[in-house]
């Protein structure tokens, strides 16, 4: 609890005590008002004195006005004991609701809590910890286990396993060691790290995601918008009615139906209108569902912008996919291998190819080599010939090998089968003899195609694929991840106009989402309505050129995104409607008398908690089903 | 000119009088307050003198919430 909180809470103690005591002492006129204004003056001195301040600045109509109004109308009506209560249970309400906001803000904001708070140096031998601030890029600082790497860098000594989680939302461990590149915001789990700097803290990764996260709540939705002006309107409007069912049922009865006019029982019922009338729960509740579906999202991985692009993120049903690097793994591997007869072992067919190639730096001898599960013995390669544009030739332990393209064996006029899968082919041939071809393609991403499968199990209407690659290649990709449109051989400037042609045809409400990895698509990040960029650990470009960030490679998380969104909106429109309904039914109780002053309270307290304790669900994210 | 205060404000509804009251002060371009964060992000008119533009976006917000606050 805050200290405002507690100031609270003891002035609700004292106020509750001594409204009990009045209560059973017989005192009546002028002494029990007098008496009674003391704890009404305890409890809520600081709604009168903001009552009157808004008066003054012309801000009639805030809710401090209106539990005035109310008290000061109960206390008016010679109700001293109603008067009091009413404003003392308002102050609980007000506690309560305060303490729940707060508590679930933090709990929001513990989650995107990867804030380091510190960065240690070397100083003679000794540990000093000092502002991440305050370090020069260059400089060495040391991490030890157990604490956050406060600095983008490079590991200059030791090696360790880190902790990815709270950036990735991905519980597998990272091993690292000497040479290799570091993100902030990373946990060092086992062992101690020296790392040299390669940014300011400011330009850290860890400071650019969290700069993203604090201003996320600063972009705001349709929902959001819709609400504060509802609320400019409706407060006003919730006053005038007040005022009128004041004046005109009673003047009805005295003038029309020749009835005693009761005025105090309608300025009873008016006063009750005014305390349910509170938009709070609706004004609040809105943007803390946004506040926990972003972070939820966050928790996962996902880092969204703005409520904005999570509310356009639940309305997605096109989405268009670039190929390399985001459906594929962007690196060429060896895929497939085609020995010629069965007495060939695959083994043994990559094995002589990685051997005639060990001495080329070409990227398909590097998957060549890293397909081999052996250690290679180069000693026995002799006589290499390389042949620009065909491949090489070479004697393995004095047998002669040929490893290339078909130009190759058309050359060597060596009869060979010719391989028809997308991809490039090796072909293999050992003293003159055919044995077999090895395809080297990009492969596609381990989770791409449930990914697929599972956006169009959450509705989206088309998944279209982007490439700049050639027709056979695309085709297939797309067909085995069951792509519904396939665009292959395409410039980047082709890509935006085929984004935009999309844009156009589809109707307003649908939303097109771009999936790229951040490199080189920028303008189609930036056209589409939403631009996701994946793969984006240590990426800036990515990181500002997209509106939802997906901090590692896996597009199994577009689903997810979209998951958390739905679920989001869904408890938006739900708070939405339930403030709504249970206040226009208490207002209406009220004008007919039915609904008392606690009644108004439970409505204008208990909808707002309720509302609160829902727009926590957001928060909660599963990462199945 | 763009800079993010942290303010200090209690219910979510005081929290968007006070960004109107901000985007209406002089020397404010756009203003826009985050209640769950508790930061208001302020974009200053070109050539505008920042101290001087927030203490009259104070006084504002004092106006419509007499309880607010804003570090600057």
């Amino acid at each position: 609890m805050t200290k405002k909180q507690k100031k609270v809470l003891i002035r609700i103690i004292i106020a509750f005590v001594l409204l009990i005591v009045l209560k059973f002492m017989p005192i009546s006129g002028w002494v029990a008002f007098a008496l009674y204004m003391i704890p009404y003056f305890i409890i809520g001195y600081d709604i009168l004195r903001k009552a009157i301040l808004g008066i003054v600045h012309g801000e009639v109509f805030d809710e401090n006005f209106l539990m005035a109004v109310a008290t000061v109308g109960a206390i008016c009506l010679g109700d001293y004991s109603e008067g009091v209560a009413v404003m003392l249970f308002y102050q609980i309400g007000e506690l309560f609701q305060s303490y729940a906001v707060g508590k679930s803000r933090k709990n929001i904001s513990a989650l995107m809590d990867i804030r380091p708070d510190y960065a240690n140096i070397e100083v003679d031998g000794k540990l000093e910890q000092v502002d991440p601030d305050d370090i020069a890029v260059g400089s060495i600082i040391v991490v030890q286990p157990g604490e956050k790497v406060p600095i983008d860098g490079k590991v200059i000594e030791g090696s360790s396993t880190l902790n990815t989680s709270a950036l990735t939302g991905e519980s597998v461990p990272r091993d690292v060691s000497e040479g290799d590149e570091i993100i902030s915001g990373c946990v060092n789990m086992t062992g101690l790290l020296k790392i040299q700097t390669t940014k300011a803290f400011g330009e850290s990764t860890v400071s650019k995601i969290l700069d993203l996260v604090e201003n996320s709540s600063m972009k705001k939705s349709r929902s959001e918008n819709f609400i504060s002006k509802f609320a400019k309107i409706y407060t006003p409007a919730v006053c005038y009615g007040a005022v009128a069912l004041a004046i005109l049922p009673p003047l009805v009865r005295m003038f029309f139906l020749q009835m005693e006019p009761a005025w105090s029982d309608w300025v009873f019922r008016a006063l009750t209108f005014l305390v349910i009338s509170c938009p709070c729960a609706l004004v609040i509740s809105i943007p803390m569902s946004f506040f926990g579906g972003i972070g939820g999202a966050s928790k996962c991985g996902i880092l969204v912008k703005g409520s904005n692009y999570l509310e356009a993120l639940s309305e997605t049903s096109y989405v268009v996919f670039d190929k390399t690097g985001t459906l594929t793994e962007g690196v060429f591997k060896v895929n497939k291998v085609f020995p010629e007869t069965e007495k060939i072992a695959e083994e043994y067919l990559l094995t002589i190819a990685a051997l005639a190639e060990s001495y080329s730096s070409h990227p398909i001898s590097k998957s060549l080599k890293e397909a081999c599960t052996k250690e290679l013995n180069t000693e026995q390669v002799t006589d290499i010939e390389e042949i620009a544009g065909h491949g090489v030739t070479a004697k393995i332990n004095g047998r002669e090998a040929a490893v290339g393209n078909a130009k190759l064996m058309q050359k060597l006029r060596i009869t060979y089968t010719e391989c028809k899968e997308p991809g490039t082919i090796v072909y293999v041939a050992l003293e003159n003899e055919f044995i077999g071809s090895i395809l080297i393609a990009d492969v596609t991403k381990k989770n791409a195609k449930s990914a697929i499968s599972s956006l169009k199990q959450n509705g989206v209407k088309k998944t279209i694929m982007l490439t700049g690659d050639n027709k056979k290649v695309a085709d297939a990709v797309g067909k085995e991840l069951g792509l519904d449109e396939i665009h292959s051989e395409l410039l980047p400037a082709d890509k935006v106009s085929l984004v935009e042609k999309y844009l156009d045809e589809k109707d307003a409400k649908a939303k097109l989402a771009f999936v790229g990895d951040g490199i080189n698509d920028a303008p189609v990040l930036t056209r589409a309505d939403i631009g996701i960029a994946m793969g984006a650990m240590g990426s800036d470009a990515a990181i500002e050129a997209a509106d939802v960030v997906l901090m590692d490679d896996d597009p199994a998380k577009i689903a997810l995104a979209i998951r958390i969104s739905r679920k989001c909106i869904r408890i938006v429109y739900q708070n939405i409607v339930f403030a709504l309904v249970i206040k226009g039914l208490c207002l209406l109780l009220g004008a007919l008398g039915i609904a008392n002053m606690w009644a108004a309270i439970f409505a204008d307290v208990g909808v707002m908690v309720i509302a609160v304790l829902n727009a926590m669900r957001a928060l909660n994210t599963k990462k199945t089903g | 000119m763009n800079k993010s205060y942290k303010i200090e404000v209690d219910c979510a509804n005081c929290a968007a009088k006070m960004e109107d009251a901000a985007k209406n002060t002089e020397g404010v371009a756009n203003a826009t307050v985050s209640f769950m964060a508790q930061k208001m992000k302020v974009e200053f008119v070109e050539g505008a003198d920042e101290k001087a533009v927030m203490k009259n976006v104070l006084k504002a917000c004092k106006k419509v919430e007499p309880d607010c606050e804003i570090e600057f």
